[in-house]
């Protein structure tokens, strides 16, 4: 797709989220409030087939292209997870199976005495479907049929999932070569990306308004060189996301590995100054950071933390034929083995 | 924020030249040490440089004209990988290839470019560059270096110091004052071709806290210059130094200075079958910022192809990547050190503590940390 049909996509997409998912929405969902208008309206928009193929009734946009949505979903915080749905909408599509209306989130369950669970399963509380990696294959599954307990986090609408036993399969795929995680790494990479670009523009803002010593705290050069860093954090936490969506779906696992390691390192940089520079307004409920610090730290653990990816990424590293690193990073972040 | 800064691929043409540029590093400079290849671009080697010269490596974007290959800084950017990969030693034709070559296309006359270039791409003369002074480092501006206009030329009077391989090389591009004082700051500054062979200069060399001596202190004792001497315009030094910054500072070697220790441990690694979950997951980390880096360095590439000149976005980079740089010596020693029952070659204990000690240098040459990170906030619109 060239980038002026990209860009007729990306922008209306961008005015959608704005309208439907203004953080006063997002903050009424975090309250409780019900997601089914807000599903309702991106779901209608069509840009929940953006990934399926056109032959499926889709746009047929790959991984990367679909990453600039992605960036912006994280951007906009959309309190329901619809880039999970839009990847496990193109995953069934792919397989030749019907697509249900309902929001569905991506889950690598580990098992649980004759069960299966996952801890903390961002949205899952205003989630209809799950996609469940069961090794050799995946199901769709209804999340009413299963245990979705909440975190009990202020604000948060993840929830524990859990099965006592094997969940009820309405349609069985094929397990995506290297398993649904990266998947969900690479679009939790991307979220990431889009979310730490905000709070990137609200902390300079910030620091441009807010007036101590006679001057905007902006002016002062401790307050510039913590906001430089700042700054190529978000930058290293897009190229990585963008490195995690280059290679199509499902995304090579060492190339997620890249995006979502880089990505949870920059949040937990990214946040500490953004706190830092807004001073004791930015822990208060009243005023807007504390939406975007809340989900970081959510998605920072979720699907992989840094050191999770990293020992992956290692262990490639130190399998891999090449005595030369620059090869590895060259060739075997790209290569599916 | 900075989405000029996009993933962008290497041109397959480009590519191409990893081959060559491998056979020739096989051939010509395979036989060095861990601890020769640990200088990476500080290793010197005017035979190598040579080599390189006459198989058509340097001057890779310069016009076929003046000697070059007529192609690109992706084409730069494969060769100087392959290069920096293999700790193979660049440092003598480094400055020429990557930033004098460049300013004399840009800004030199006709004359001066059939003068200089041809020789550049065939490796037959190396450059350094005079910027800091005595009472000048990251205040580059104050500079006292004076040249004055005289029947013959220019006059110049003044010393320069910490600069790279004055010892070894021909010729100096330095900033120097042609008019006003230093309180004018920018104005007033011009750049000048000195060839150190001249009389009234005199080069001393610096030891370092390694026993190199990479760099020098250049003295000037009026040493009388020509006319043609002058590069570009006069009086406009600062904004032709400023446009040479995207070039000095995105490229491949701030992200790989500490390349070739890392490949050394990692062999390490491998020879001893250790992988405990520390080191894994130390070697993740820094094979994935290298991945994130590389991508990084490749998009400012891009935009100097482009024709553009992204100062913000290469300062970004340089300062992401030398921290990349330091923090390896730093976390292998750590590891290294925490494995007491484990041998390790001293070639690799002296590659180490070589990258550990010059480390800090890598975020002081080039621009140091601070002034990026100003030069960043000015980006954001801070300053």
């Amino acid at each position: 797709m060239s980038d002026i049909a990209f860009n007729e996509l990306l922008e209306p997409f961008g005015r959608l989220l704005a309208d439907v998912s203004s953080l006063t929405q997002v903050r009424a969902v975090e309250a409780g409030a019900s997601v089914t208008n807000l599903w309702a309206a991106l779901h209608e928009s069509g840009f929940v087939d953006a990934m399926v193929s056109e032959a499926r009734g889709g746009a047929g946009l790959s991984l990367a292209e679909a990453g600039p949505l992605v960036q912006a979903l994280g951007r906009h915080l959309v309190p329901v997870p619809f880039a999970q749905s839009m990847v496990a909408r193109a995953l069934l599509a792919a397989a030749g199976v019907e697509r249900p209306e309902g929001s569905i989130v991506l889950i690598s369950p580990t098992t649980h005495g004759g069960g299966y669970r996952q801890h903390a399963v961002s949205q899952a509380q205003v989630a209809n479907y799950a996609l469940v990696d069961l090794g050799d294959h995946t199901i769709l599954t209804s999340l009413s049929d299963a245990a979705v307990d909440a975190t009990g986090i202020h604000a948060s609408r993840a929830a524990d999932v859990s099965w006592q036993s094997s969940p009820h399969a309405l349609a069985t795929i094929a397990t995506p070569k290297g398993g649904l995680r990266p998947i969900a790494a690479v679009l939790r990479a991307a979220e990431i990306s889009g979310a730490v670009d905000r709070v990137l523009d609200m902390t300079i803002a910030y620091a441009c308004e807010r007036v101590q010593f006679g001057k905007p705290i902006g002016k002062q050069q401790a307050i510039q060189q913590q906001l430089a860093v700042m700054a190529e954090q978000t930058v290293m936490a897009r190229m990585a996301a963008q490195i995690g969506c280059a290679y199509g779906l499902p995304p090579p696992p060492n190339a997620a590995a890249v995006a979502k390691q880089v990505a949870s390192t920059a949040v937990t940089a990214i946040v500490a100054t953004a706190h830092a520079v807004h001073g004791a307004i930015g822990i208060s409920e009243e005023y807007d950071l504390q939406l975007f610090v809340r989900r970081l730290h959510e998605w920072r653990m979720a699907d992989g933390t840094e050191s999770y990816w990293a020992g992956h990424l290692g262990r490639a590293r130190l399998a891999s034929y090449t005595a030369s690193s620059v090869e590895f990073v060259r060739l075997g972040v790209s290569s599916v083995g | 924020m900075f989405e000029s800064l996009m993933l962008s691929r290497l041109p397959d043409a480009d590519e191409q030249l990893r081959a060559p540029i491998r056979a020739l590093i096989a051939e010509h400079a395979s036989g060095r040490i861990l601890e020769q290849r640990s200088r990476s671009w500080m290793g010197f080697d005017k035979e190598f440089s040579r080599v390189l010269g006459r198989a058509g490596f340097l001057g890779l974007t310069q016009p076929r004209e003046y000697g070059g290959a007529g192609r690109g800084p992706f084409a730069r950017y494969v060769v100087v990988e392959e290069l920096l990969a293999a700790g193979a030693p660049v440092a003598a034709h480094w400055i020429a290839d990557r930033q004098s070559a460049p300013l004399i296309l840009n800004y030199g006359t006709e004359a001066q470019r059939q003068f200089y270039l041809p020789r550049i791409c065939r490796g037959e003369i190396f450059f350094c560059i005079g910027m800091s002074e005595p009472g000048s480092g990251s205040d580059l501006a104050s500079v006292r270096t004076r040249a004055a206009k005289n029947d013959m030329g220019w006059q110049l009077s003044g010393s320069k110091i910490w600069t790279t391989n004055a010892q070894h090389v021909d010729y100096m591009i330095a900033l120097v004052r042609t008019s006003g004082q230093a309180a004018d700051r920018q104005t007033g500054l011009s750049q000048l071709i000195i060839d150190l062979k001249l009389p009234g200069i005199t080069i001393r060399p610096i030891a370092d806290l390694t026993g190199d001596a990479h760099f020098a202190e250049v003295f000037f004792e009026d040493v009388q210059l020509t006319d043609d001497a002058l590069i570009g315009t006069e009086g406009a030094g600062w904004h032709q130094v400023t446009a040479e910054l995207a070039f000095e500072r995105s490229g491949p070697e701030r992200i790989y200075s500490s390349i070739v220790l890392l490949d050394a441990w990692i062999a390490h690694l491998r020879a001893n079958a250790r992988c405990n979950e520390a080191a894994v997951q130390l070697a993740g980390r820094l094979i994935a910022q290298l991945a994130t880096l590389r991508e990084l360095s490749i998009a400012v590439t891009a935009r100097l192809a482009q024709g553009e000149s992204p100062v913000v976005e290469a300062s970004l980079v340089k300062d992401l990547g030398t921290t990349l740089e330091q923090s390896i010596p730093t976390l292998i020693a750590d590891d290294l050190g925490s494995h007491p029952g484990e041998p390790f070659d001293a070639d690799l204990y002296r590659s180490l503590l070589y990258v550990t000690h010059i480390a800090p240098s890598f975020s002081l040459r080039g621009g140091t940390r601070e002034i990026l990170r100003g030069i960043i906030a000015r980006g954001l619109g801070l300053r």
